[in-house]
């Protein structure tokens, strides 16, 4: 990673807060282009609220996030959407659109382009699709007649499809068997790297992290606490950090549990 | 000051809240005049509002018709006045009861759907992937209801208006003895083409206000399936009374001179 690059995204004192409750307070995190960052952190520390922010569906309520030295913090209408073109989002719980097949969601990104017509990108989909590990017999199916497996490969694909040169995984891991698991990270790495797409993701899978990561942020209680590379990660001195890696109950991160 | 500190914060709440649905309702009417169109979106639209809607409706004029023309021929003979039915009958029917029975019946089956659609697109975040794909929702989701709300709506009421007379017309002839031919030629003498036009602009209105309050109500529901079943309840009971009420406003413009 040539780290001497302005960064793709930059971001300061990121600031969001619902009613009284603050999710961010003060998030700073630079990610270099063609890097694949990692965000992780506990449940509810805000993680996906941050994804949110850089595209723009929630609006902070401080700080500066800079994407390609353009401040998007507050930006809306054309330039916002002309942003959007080139970010690509994984959500969740895969938000595939269940009137639609498959193949439709697959398409939708780049039909509303407008740029090429139905039969071009009905075949841009079905070859994504195929990159995923799915083939044509699925294009027809409706997402609810999928498994939550297959439906997360269609959100992938559909994240793809595009060729965005920055992407958005939000937890693109969870719920899935450990096999496929490991094969939407493969999935994840090789086509991140085939776009030359810049990559921030987010998981609490340990492993799933140290695959598809070169450099890990944790998130907790509103701030980036740590960032470095994934070689570093074992080495942290933080407490927190341990805790969160190898996973153990007892440390200085207290889970609120509500009864 | 209790009282007064919650007038105060219900004022405030609804002013804001008001000011709110304008807002989306002025949003929403620009992305209907302002290209690109969802053409499928419409046509799909039109299919769901206009031609699923047609059996209910349907039952709900002949009925409609039937009762008006019984009530009124019972009613009348009071005053010796049972010749007025036909009369009566085409004026209720084209100037408020096709329009609103017409409306409080989509009302209920579609904003309840449209809402309970919408609002599973928002809490299961298919409301921000449309915004991630290039793609705005309010042009996307809501512009193509409105559009096809304003247009289908007179048109069920056309049919509800001949449907709602041929009721009156059945009970009148087969069971009240009227001669068929009368019967006709005093309801067309009786139909004057503002009758009709209003009724038909009323629609129009109601069915702007229908698909708006579903979108509404659906766009902004949180909080899981509870949310959307609030939403759900809110599109169809706000739908409703704002249809009674506009019928009054309408009503008024129109014919009080
Ligand atoms: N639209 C919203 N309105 C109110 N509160 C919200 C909203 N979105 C998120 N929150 C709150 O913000 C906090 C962070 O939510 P977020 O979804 O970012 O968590 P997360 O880190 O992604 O957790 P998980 O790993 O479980 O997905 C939560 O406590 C949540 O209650
Ligand atoms: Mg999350």
């Amino acid at each position: 990673m040539t780290q001497a690059a302005p960064p793709k995204i930059r971001i300061r004192g990121l600031k969001k807060s619902f009613g009284t409750k603050t999710v961010l307070a003060g998030v700073d995190l630079d990610i270099y282009p063609g890097e694949s960052v990692v965000v992780i952190g506990g449940s509810g520390t805000g993680k996906s609220v941050l994804l949110k922010c850089i595209l723009g569906l929630l609006e902070a309520d401080g700080g500066s996030i800079e994407i390609d030295g353009e401040e998007v913090v507050g930006l809306r209408g054309r330039r916002r959407e002309e942003i959007n073109r080139s970010c690509g989002m994984l959500f969740q719980g895969s938000a595939l659109f269940d009137s639609l097949p498959v193949l439709e969601n697959v398409a939708f990104g780049l039909l509303a382009r407008k740029e090429i017509d139905r039969k071009e990108a009905d075949a841009t989909a079905l070859r994504t699709l195929a990159q995923v590990g799915l083939d044509a017999s699925v294009a027809g199916h409706f997402p609810s007649q999928l498994s939550g497996g297959m439906q997360k490969r269609v959100a992938l694909a559909r994240a793809l499809a595009t060729s965005p040169n920055i992407i958005f995984f939000d937890e693109p891991t969870t719920g899935l068997d450990p096999i496929m698991a490991d094969i939407i990270n493969n999935l994840i790495v090789k086509t991140t790297r085939d776009l030359g797409a810049t990559a921030l993701s987010i998981t609490h899978d340990m492993a799933s992290a140290r695959k598809i990561a070169h450099r890990i942020a944790m998130l907790y209680q509103g701030r980036i606490i740590w960032a470095g590379a994934v070689a570093e990660i074992d080495d942290v001195d933080d407490a927190r950090v341990n805790q969160f890696i190898h996973g153990r109950a007892e440390g200085p991160i207290q889970m609120t549990v509500e009864v | 000051m209790g009282a007064l500190q919650a007038l105060g914060r219900f004022t405030l709440g609804f002013i804001g809240r008001t000011g709110r649905l304008v807002l989306f309702a002025g949003s929403g009417v620009a992305h209907c005049v302002r290209p690109p169109f969802y053409w499928r979106n419409i046509v799909r639209q039109l299919i769901e509002i206009g031609y699923f809607s047609l059996p209910v409706v349907g039952l709900t004029a002949i009925f409609t018709g039937m009762v008006l023309a019984l009530q009124s021929y019972t009613g009348f003979a009071r005053f010796s006045a049972e010749g007025a039915v036909a009369k009566v009958v085409a004026i209720s029917i084209t100037r408020e009861l096709g329009p609103v029975l017409a409306g409080l019946m989509v009302a209920g089956r579609i904003g309840a759907a449209m809402a309970a659609e919408i609002g599973t697109m928002r809490v299961t975040e298919q409301i921000d992937a449309l915004t991630t794909l290039s793609t705005n929702p309010k042009k996307y989701l809501v512009a193509p209801r409105l559009i096809a709300g304003i247009i289908v709506l007179p048109l069920l009421v056309l049919v509800a208006n001949v449907i709602g007379i041929f009721g009156g017309y059945l009970v009148s002839v087969f069971k009240l003895g009227f001669n068929p031919a009368t019967y006709l030629q005093s309801t067309v003498a009786a139909l004057t083409t503002e009758d009709v036009v209003s009724g038909l602009v009323k629609a129009a209105v109601f069915g702007f206000l229908i698909t708006l309050m579903g979108c509404y109500h659906g766009y902004h529901s949180k909080g899981g399936a509870q949310g959307v079943g609030r939403a759900t309840t809110n599109a169809v009971v706000s739908a409703s009374i704002l249809i009674l009420c506009f019928d009054y406003i309408l009503t008024e413009l129109f014919f009080a001179k």
